[in-house]
C-alpha cells in the first residue's frame, strides 16, 4: 500500500512557545489539517509532515535545534522516517 | 546529531570477556523470540544523555511554573466543578502507581537487553517514568489540602477492587519476559492505547480548569512519544530479525491490544461521565485515535511484515457506543466501597451524551440514569450492595454485553483443572484460554472478601481495610467536597478568604 494515502498526524502543546514552531510547519506542509482542542493544536497531513529547522528559526527568530521538537510534541500518528539536524519527517513507512 | 548519538550510545558498550554473552543476558532467549544483529536497532530520536538531560529539566521548570501558579491564585476553586476532581482520584489511585512499575521494569531492560541502543532507549524511559510518577504526586498533592479521596492511593492501589483492573495489567505484563514486556507495554499499550488515555483526557482536564494535571499530562505525553518510537521501534526490530518472531508477536499483539484496551474502559467512563465539562466523546476518540491512526495508518503499514490487526478488534469497535455507559453504571452502583463519589448525570450532560451516542443512549442508558434521578427525588440513593461477579483476566465486574446484543450481558465459562472461570469476553476468554496458569493466579479483590482476606466481613471492615476513609466514597451531592465546594464558593462573594482547607 503506498504511504501517500494515509493520514499521518502530531499533535502539539498549544502555548506560546510553540506559535512560531505551528506557523512553520503549516508553510512546510500546505495540505495541513489543523484542529483545535482544548490545549492541543492537532495537525494531520495526507503521506507525510515536514518540519524544517530553518522554517522555524525564520519564524521564531532564533537558533533553533531539531531536538526541542520533544518539548512541543504531545503525541504523533506515523513513523520519525528522518531526524537530523535539519528536518524532521513523520511517515508510514511501508 | 548522528555522530554524537553513535558516540554516546554505541560506542560506550564493550564486548565482555571474561564472562559469557549468555551469563551476562540471561533472559532474551527463553521466549523464542531470534535477534541477530542488536545494531539494527535504530532509534529516530537519536537521544543522547546530555540532551535528554537538557529537554527533561525545561519540561520540569515549564510544569513547576504552572504548579506554582495554581497553588498561589487558589487555582483549585476555578476547577468547572468539585465533583470533576473524582476523575482525578481514579487517575492518582490507578494511573501513577502504574507508572512507578513501568519505572521499575524498564530499568531492568535497561541492564538486560543485548543492544546498547534499546539499553540506553530503555533507560531515559525509566527515568522518564519515574518522573511522571514524581511529577503526577506532586501535582495531585495540591488538591489533597483541600478535597478528599487522594490521601491512601498507593495503599489503595494494592487493595481495592477497582484498581485490580490497571494493577493486574501491569503485574501480567512485569511477570511475561522482555520481548513480551516490550510488545505489551511499549507497543500494545503505549504506542497504539495511550494517545486514547492521555491526550483527549488532558485535553478535557484543562476544559474543566485544572492546568495543572494538564500539564503534567502533556509534559509527560511528550515524553510518551519517546515511548512509542521505542515500542514502534521494539515492533520493527523483532519483525525484521528473523521470521519466526512474526507469530509470536502477532500473539502478544492479539492478546495485549485487548488486554489494555479492556483497562481504557475505566478512561471511556472518565471521560464521558466525570468531567462535568466533556470535551470528547469515547467514542469520538476511539475513533480519531484508533480507528483512523491506528487501523487506517499502522496496521497497513505492519502488514509488509505479515502482521494483521488484533483479534478481537472488531468487538471493540462494535462496542464503542456502549463502552462508557457500561462502566460508569458498575462506578455508580458501587461507588459506596470507591475512594471517589459519583452521582447521576444532569439533565443537561444527559443531552450531550444522547447527542454523541444517537444510537444507544436514550435507548438503552437515558431510562436507567432517570430512574436514578426520581429514586433521588425521593430521598434516596441506589447502590448495590452485593459483590459483583469479576472477569478471570481483566477483573472488570461481569458487566459488559455482547458485542451483537447490547441487552444481553457476555459471560464466557473454561474449564481447567476440573474448575470453571468466567471471563467477560471472547476477548478475555481467549487470553484466558492461552495461558490459564497464569490467569488462574489472578488476586480477585471479590475472592478475597469471600476468603476472609480483606479486614473482615462487613463492608464497613472492608473499606477500613481499604484505606477509605469518611467522605471518600459514595454519592457526590450532599458529600463532603460538595459542601466544602459550596461553602468556599459563597465566602468568595463576601470578598473573605476561601479555600482555606477546613471543616465544613
Amino acid at each position: 500500500m503506498s504511504h501517500t494515502l494515509r493520514q499521518v498526524g502530531i499533535d502539539l502543546q498549544d502555548s506560546e512557545e510553540n506559535r512560531a514552531l505551528i506557523e512553520a510547519i503549516r508553510v512546510d506542509n500546505a495540505e495541513l489539517t489543523v484542529r483545535h482542542l482544548p490545549g492541543l493544536v492537532k495537525l494531520q497531513a495526507a503521506g507525510q509532515i515536514v518540519i524544517n529547522r530553518e522554517t522555524v528559526e525564520n519564524r521564531l527568530g532564533r537558533e533553533w535545534e531539531t531536538g526541542e521538537l520533544q518539548l512541543a510534541l504531545v503525541s504523533y500518528a506515523g513513523n520519525f522516517s528522518e531526524w537530523d539536524d535539519d528536518r524532521v519527517v513523520v511517515r508510514w513507512e511501508h | 546529531m548522528k555522530e554524537r548519538y553513535s558516540l554516546l550510545t554505541r560506542d560506550l558498550d564493550w564486548e565482555p570477556s571474561y564472562v559469557p554473552r549468555e551469563k551476562l543476558y540471561p533472559f532474551t532467549s527463553y521466549e523464542g523470540i531470534k535477534v541477530h544483529d542488536w545494531d539494527g536497532w535504530e532509534d529516530p530520536f537519536r537521544l543522547t544523555v546530555d540532551a535528554y538531560y537538557k529537554y527533561q529539566a525545561e519540561k520540569d521548570k515549564r510544569l513547576y511554573a504552572v504548579l506554582d501558579g495554581f497553588a498561589q491564585s487558589q487555582g483549585h476553586l476555578t476547577l468547572s466543578d468539585a465533583s470533576y476532581l473524582n476523575a482525578i482520584k481514579l487517575f492518582i489511585q490507578g494511573v501513577t502507581p502504574l507508572e512507578y512499575a513501568a519505572h521499575r521494569h524498564f530499568a531492568y531492560l535497561a541492564r538486560y537487553l543485548e543492544g546498547p541502543a534499546p539499553r540506553f532507549a530503555a533507560l531515559c524511559q525509566s527515568v522518564d517514568e519515574l518522573r511522571h510518577c514524581q511529577t503526577q504526586i506532586h501535582t495531585i498533592s495540591n488538591y489533597n489540602k483541600y478535597y478528599s479521596g487522594f490521601h491512601s492511593w498507593s495503599k489503595m492501589h494494592d487493595r481495592v477492587w477497582y484498581l485490580s483492573v490497571p494493577k493486574s495489567l501491569f503485574d501480567d505484563a512485569m511477570s511475561a519476559g522482555p520481548f513480551e514486556f516490550l510488545i505489551s507495554i511499549s507497543f500494545s499499550f503505549e504506542y497504539l492505547l495511550t494517545n486514547l488515555l492521555f491526550v483527549p483526557f488532558m485535553s478535557g482536564a484543562s476544559f474543566n480548569g485544572d492546568m495543572p494535571t494538564m500539564s503534567f499530562g502533556f509534559s509527560a505525553q511528550s515524553d510518551e512519544s519517546r515511548h512509542m518510537t521505542l515500542g514502534l521501534e521494539a515492533i520493527k526490530f523483532l519483525l525484521e530479525q528473523d521470521e519466526d518472531n512474526v507469530p509470536i508477536i502477532q500473539d502478544w499483539i492479539d492478546k495485549w491490544f485487548w488486554r489494555a484496551y479492556r483497562m481504557s474502559a475505566l478512561v471511556a467512563a472518565m471521560m464521558d461521565y466525570m468531567l462535568p465539562r466533556p470535551v470528547m466523546s469515547w467514542k469520538e476518540a476511539f475513533e480519531l485515535y484508533f480507528e483512523d491512526q491506528m487501523l487506517g495508518g499502522l496496521f497497513p503499514d505492519l502488514e509488509f511484515y505479515g502482521i494483521k490487526p488484533p483479534r478481537h478488534v472488531q468487538q471493540a469497535i462494535a462496542e464503542k457506543d456502549r463502552l462508557s455507559h457500561e462502566v460508569y453504571k458498575i462506578l455508580h452502583n458501587f461507588s459506596f466501597a470507591a475512594a471517589f463519589t459519583t452521582s447521576t448525570p444532569t439533565q443537561d450532560h444527559m443531552r450531550w451524551l444522547s447527542e454523541q451516542y444517537p444510537e444507544t443512549f436514550d435507548r438503552y442508558y437515558r431510562p436507567v440514569w432517570e430512574k436514578h434521578e426520581r429514586i433521588e427525588a425521593a430521598g434516596g440513593r441506589a447502590f448495590v450492595m452485593g459483590l459483583p461477579q469479576l472477569c478471570q483476566v481483566c477483573q472488570i465486574p461481569m458487566a459488559f454485553t455482547e458485542a451483537d446484543d447490547p441487552s444481553r450481558i457476555s459471560y464466557r465459562r473454561s474449564q481447567f483443572r476440573a474448575e470453571t472461570f468466567h471471563t467477560c469476553s471472547d476477548g478475555c476468554q481467549w487470553i484466558f484460554e492461552r495461558e490459564p496458569e497464569k490467569y488462574v493466579q489472578a488476586w480477585l479483590p471479590v475472592h478475597q472478601i469471600y476468603q476472609g482476606n480483606c479486614g473482615g466481613p462487613t463492608v464497613p471492615d472492608v473499606l477500613a481495610w481499604y484505606g477509605i476513609q469518611e467522605g471518600d466514597n459514595g454519592e457526590f451531592k450532599g458529600s463532603r467536597d460538595a459542601l466544602a465546594w459550596t461553602a468556599w464558593h459563597a465566602e468568595g462573594t463576601t470578598g473573605s478568604s476561601n479555600g482555606v482547607a477546613k471543616e465544613v
